[in-house]
């Protein structure tokens, strides 16, 4: 099976406003499972109950496989109940303004890319989104664009990342076993391991 | 080489390999385990088939959801007993040093790293915590990580990370009565944004830091994840090293000469190059506090509450979200809002020098009866120092509640929570919305010392001048 992941096509749900933090997408009285089984069902829970037509449970949204955000999306808690609760709704890649340093890295190693678009271009996918939400995105990896009807919006997405998609190694781990011989012989040169270990 | 940083120097040193994409494997010196972020990643590496690479270098303990009423196992939320029973199983199995509650030494991840002198300077230390950029404060380059990556760790004892830049923060002066190191932090992401720091690390800098106590720069850590910087460290100097010296698992005798040697050798070059600088006037900083939703909005204790049009595009409407979620208005004074609840505790603020600041303002006096306070110490070494010195006693006289060691009321994982609209003072770290573990429960930031002077007064209040001799 190959890990390549080059596009993504679907529809996308908006979150259109700025530092969406961990607890918000999924609240710390959800952490106590011992595993990510069902967390979709925490997603956002506690904004869904106060917001009766949020956009998680808007129809026009279902089987979105793309997730819209502001700036500074996943910020706060290292929790991967966050990505997971998102990716296990359906999501596939995330486009927005920014995104929290961690959040990022937990989407990069559960294989959800995440890709960036200028505050204009988001603005102008939010409204777009919000008055057609039945619109067909894709997402192209390769060209890093995101096109819809006759539109094409400019992406951005680090470069290391967007190659470890492209060439179906984001799924690191059996590459970081494969150099365990070369992190023994790293680790014996630090003095802290070497010379004056307690 | 000169003209390296800290980050620099301990970054060249731990890469074990450059991936096809680009992507570093870097070796990680420390990795500390809790109960919440691991159970997932124990069981993928079951999947895998694998062993822990390094079991000696994973240290577990628990604190996100032990109750801190009673440590009495089975305890009384059967999930929390669940997940407890999960690590006691793991850490077996696989030969990790389980630092639990029998064991005298249990606490807050962030907290016992460096107080047991696991945490040295020129390490590479990561944690499924957010707040693992406390220990950057000991000279490391510590990294929040998710659960998967949590699995590396444990598979492999490496990361996969990308390089950050990094930014010098300068702060200078002597910082005035009254004001504290979470108050400097808070003054920082007021500054730069809680965006400000994506894709940096903050390296934390000047007199004002040269000055300041090893458990006041951990404060000052902690919450750089709150400005959006991933890592944060202040380069290891004698406060560093006397700190260390003694501790539980610091290098003994001879070895602990050596080891200051290549302590001394990894601080930044003086002639580093930086990719941002700012400077910051520490003795303009007054005693903060938020008002808002995230650790940005804030202000000082005698100050005004700003208006949401002095904030710029987006940031306008977060603005404007805070004051409605918190129920403040705009122009009004932040200090005398009336709060229920006061929290002294948490990896940012649940130290002994937090339980003594927060000591010294309350001692003699009585917490207003509006007002439920909660101490709880950061560790079982904490609780076990503040009890020698006397201090639950002073807080219990005081009227608060004196607690057991653990995350408590920070991030409501546990019994302690706020209930329907409570408002707090929280010396704590997030003042998200639900943060505290009710959807509508409202957080206010502030020192150890402000949730003191809080307590007693039954409301937001300036500690200048409350300190008791």
């Amino acid at each position: 099976m190959s890990d390549q992941i080059k596009n993504i096509q679907g529809r996308a749900i908006p979150i259109a406003r700025d530092d969406v933090d961990t607890d918000q997408i999924v609240p710390a009285r959800f952490l106590t499972a011992i595993t990510f089984e069902g967390m979709e069902k925490t997603l956002f829970c506690d904004e869904r109950e106060r917001t009766p037509d949020h956009p998680i449970d808007n129809p026009d949204y279902r089987g979105a496989k793309l997730l819209f955000a502001g700036r500074n999306f996943g910020s706060g808690s290292s929790r991967e109940h966050a990505p997971q609760a998102i990716m296990r709704h359906g999501i596939e890649a995330i486009v927005g303004i920014s995104f929290g340093e961690i959040f990022a890295g937990n989407c990069q190693a559960i294989g959800v890319p995440i890709l960036t678009a200028s505050p204009e271009d988001m603005l102008a996918l939010f409204a777009h989104t919000q008055k057609n939400p039945g619109t067909e995105y894709t997402v192209d990896l390769e060209n890093l664009t995101l096109t819809y009807g006759g539109e094409t919006v400019a992406l951005e997405m680090l470069e290391e990342r967007r190659q470890s998609f492209l060439k179906g190694t984001w799924n690191v781990i059996s590459t970081l076993r494969a150099n365990l011989p070369r992190v023994r012989e790293v680790a014996g040169k630090l003095p802290y391991i070497s010379d004056f270990e307690a | 080489m000169s003209e390296r940083t800290l980050y620099d120097k301990i970054w060249d040193s731990h890469i074990a390999a450059r991936l096809d994409s680009g992507q570093y494997q870097l070796f990680i010196g420390l990795h500390l385990i809790h109960e919440v972020t691991t159970p997932q990643a124990f069981a993928s590496l079951k999947e895998h088939g694998s062993d822990v690479a390094f079991p000696e270098r994973t240290i577990a303990t628990a604190d996100h959801i032990t109750p801190t009423l009673t440590q009495l196992r089975p305890f009384e939320d059967e999930q929390a007993e669940a997940m407890m029973a999960a690590l006691e199983q793991n850490v077996d199995e696989h030969g990790i040093r389980f630092l639990n509650f029998a064991s005298g030494m249990q606490g807050i991840v962030h907290v016992i790293g460096p107080e047991l002198g696991l945490s040295q300077p020129g390490m590479t230390i990561a944690c499924g915590d957010s707040h693992t950029s406390t220990h950057g404060a000991m000279g490391s380059l510590a990294f929040g990580i998710g659960t998967t990556e949590v699995g590396f760790v444990l598979e492999t004892q490496t990361i996969v990370l990308n390089r950050l830049k990094v930014h010098h923060i300068g702060v200078g002066g002597a910082l005035r009565e009254g004001v504290y190191p979470k108050d400097v932090i808070l003054r920082i992401i007021h500054d730069l944004g809680i965006k400000g720091g994506i894709g940096y690390a903050y390296e934390y800098a000047g007199k004002v830091f040269d000055d300041m106590p090893m458990e006041g720069r951990m404060t000052v850590c902690n919450m750089s994840i709150e400005g959006g910087a991933r890592a944060g460290y202040v380069n290891p100097d004698e406060t560093t090293f006397d700190y260390i010296e003694g501790r539980e698992f610091a290098p003994k005798g001879e070895s602990f000469g050596r080891a200051k040697e290549y302590w001394k050798s990894i601080a930044s070059d003086e002639d580093a190059e930086y990719d941002r600088v700012t400077d910051i006037d520490g003795s303009a900083i007054e005693p903060m506090v938020t008002w808002g939703i995230n650790p940005g909005h804030s202000v000082g204790i005698t100050e005004n509450l700003p208006d949401p049009k002095s904030f710029e595009g987006e940031d306008r409407n977060t603005a404007e979200q805070g004051y409605q979620f918190m129920g403040l208005k705009a122009g009004e004074a932040i200090a005398g809002t009336k709060i229920d609840v006061a929290f002294l505790g948490s990896c940012t603020n649940g130290r002994i020098s937090d339980l003594r600041e927060g000591a010294k303002v309350i001692r003699g006096k009585k917490v207003s009866p509006k007002v439920r306070m909660l101490v709880v110490p950061g560790s079982q070494l904490v609780q076990a120092q503040a009890e020698e010195e006397g201090l639950h006693e002073i807080f219990k006289e005081a009227g608060a509640e004196w607690r057991n060691a653990g995350c408590s009321l920070c991030l409501g994982m546990n019994a302690d929570k706020l209930i329907g609209a409570e408002r707090s003072i929280s010396a704590s770290n997030r003042n998200f919305i639900g943060r505290q573990g009710s959807p509508r429960g409202r957080t206010h930031l502030g020192s150890p010392a402000m949730v003191a002077a809080s307590a007693v007064e039954g409301c937001l209040a300036d500690p200048t001048g409350m300190v008791d001799g």
